[in-house]
């Protein structure tokens, strides 16, 4: 490591990333135990010639956010899980019109005001909608401290190539961590072509951003034209991290801060000696189901490890094809510990 | 080289300072680190904890079931994490706060340091912490007592730099408490 290296919290780098992704435009209202990101952008987004505005509530912060990115500015929202519960109707108008925005949800337990401990709960939420209507966000679940700076730029990139909101998915756990960053800006922000952005008509011909489309055949239209975003989405945008998945017998399969642990579960078993290894969703949509049911072709049986009671295990299930899978549920209160995933391995490990 | 302690004590002892400062100290140090604070929704005088990982190799999980070593400030948290301990693993705790006898395992190292008192006769009983911290680090030796020197720059303010040599002399004064012949 060298000495460009600093201690970070991981809120702190998603702040981090932004600035250096060039958002200049930070809308939302503070919860526990995301506050450091706007702390942070309230002191450095001014500096850069930006705005941070504390919103009256969440629902003003993403109709705030809905109406700067409309403009083409790079903008952002952060909350925690009650927090981004308020703000699913704007998250709706916002996919429905096609409005590149980044959201962040470090989540904390549930259902209702739950507590403020790292929870899983949300991915549904996250993952299968959330607002109404049939849309997606592209939803990215970092998993360290450099993950969450890295993926803060690969966030706004996605939003502007796909016109569609992102969706940063963290926890209490890693959004409290510090852990060494290396914050290494892009060197060139890379700018999509933004005819569609509301500058102002003067000299050209009105443009129009909108998720109400009432003439014959319209609104089909436009669901088609979205659900073939999607399909692009999952042809080009899957990322997933493997750890010795290749000779392993069983595959943990786990996001965020779960995976974060496991790994040093899966370590234990390999000093045990068993084959074990670990499979880590890094988008949750598009979900990598090609490499989990090419994997399960090729005989591998899954482990999947959640802070929740079986979220993405629906999703593991389906690219499984029917093969048998495990599960391992720790809902908020206590996070799980290596070892305690380590004698549920233990207990499920095939006999050879 | 792969290292976890556990911190606890009451909300303002400074737990997570010193959580910090060990962090602050492995990465001055080229090691990977993670310092992962445990708090609820209490201020001061509620209860809080911390677990540091310091390594040669990449971390995975920052939480910590089996620590190396644990720093125990006050009563509650030896309670709950005496038995978290590795076995042969390390044990400070404050015996000005927490009774002796109270203290149970005979399967680890056990520094018995009585971290308020002397603090006091320093002249400022926030001190507790930093005597704690120097001694884990001189008993441990999971990182040199000059990185955590070092951080110190890091976890507190210019407003209160004017603080920093006393942080050192009770540094210092906590490495006594394991090698009498400590400078």
């Amino acid at each position: 490591m060298t000495e460009t290296r600093d201690l970070v919290k991981g809120n702190e780098a998603v702040a981090m990333g932004a600035i250096d992704a060039g958002c200049l435009y930070y809308f939302g209202y503070p919860i526990t135990p995301q506050s450091d990101i706007p702390e942070y952008l309230s002191y450095h987004l001014p500096k850069v010639g930006g705005e941070f505005v504390q919103a009256e509530s969440e629902v003003a912060a993403i109709n705030m956010l809905m109406g700067a990115a409309s403009t083409g500015i790079r903008a952002m929202t952060s909350s925690s899980s009650p927090g981004i519960s308020l703000m699913q109707e704007g998250i709706s108008y916002i996919a429905g019109s096609e409005i590149p925005t980044v959201i962040v949800n470090m989540s904390r337990s549930g259902p209702g005001l739950g507590g403020i401990a790292p929870s899983q709960g949300d991915y549904f939420q996250a993952v299968k909608g959330g607002g109404h209507g049939d849309y997606h966000l592209l939803v990215l679940a970092p998993n360290s401290v450099q993950e969450l700076y890295d993926l803060t730029i690969l966030a706004f990139e996605l939003a502007e190539k796909y016109r569609n909101p992102v969706m940063i998915l963290g926890d209490a756990m890693i959004g409290q961590m510090k852990e060494p960053l290396l914050r290494e800006p892009p060197g060139e922000i890379h700018e999509y072509p933004k005819e569609w952005a509301l500058t102002g008509a003067k000299g050209r011909p009105q443009r129009v951003l909108k998720s109400l489309y009432l003439k014959d055949g319209e609104l089909t239209a436009h669901n088609w034209k979205l659900h073939q975003k999607y399909e692009t989405m999952k042809e080009s945008e899957i990322r997933f991290e493997e750890l010795m998945t290749e000779d392993a017998d069983l595959i943990l399969v786990a996001f965020g801060s779960a995976a974060r642990i496991s790994r040093t579960s899966v370590m234990m078993a390999r000093e045990a000696g068993m084959r074990v290894g670990l499979f880590r969703p890094i988008t949750l949509f598009p979900f990598p189901e090609p490499q989990l049911t090419a994997m399960a072709k090729a005989g591998k049986r899954f482990f999947v490890v959640e802070l929740n009671t079986g979220q993405m295990l629906e999703d593991v299930k389906i690219s499984a094809q029917g093969n048998q899978v495990d599960f391992f549920g720790k809902p908020p209160g206590a996070l799980p510990t290596p070892e305690e995933i380590f004698e549920e391995i233990k207990k499920i490990y095939p006999e050879s | 080289m792969k290292n976890s302690v556990i911190m606890a004590g009451f909300g303002g002892q400074g737990i997570l300072l010193i959580g910090n400062m060990l962090a602050y100290a492995g990465l001055e140090e080229g090691k990977h680190v993670t310092y992962m604070p445990a708090y609820g929704v209490e201020m001061r005088g509620g209860t809080a904890n911390c677990t540091v990982v310091v390594s040669d190799e990449p971390i995975g999980s920052p939480i910590v079931g089996k620590p190396d070593a644990a720093i125990v400030m006050n009563l509650p948290s030896l309670k709950k994490f005496e038995s978290w301990i590795k076995p042969e693993g390390t044990l400070l705790f404050n015996t000005s706060l927490v009774s002796p006898e109270k203290q149970t395992r005979k399967d680890i190292t056990v520094y018995p340091i009585p971290a308020n008192d002397l603090a006091t006769e320093m002249g400022n009983a926030r001190l507790a912490n930093m005597i704690l911290i120097g001694a884990y680090v001189e008993a441990t030796g999971v990182v040199s007592q000059e990185s955590l020197i070092n951080s110190l720059s890091k976890v507190i303010s210019e407003r209160n730099a004017r603080f920093i040599p006393q942080n050192i002399e009770a540094i210092k004064l906590g490495a006594r408490q394991i090698n009498p012949s400590n400078a």
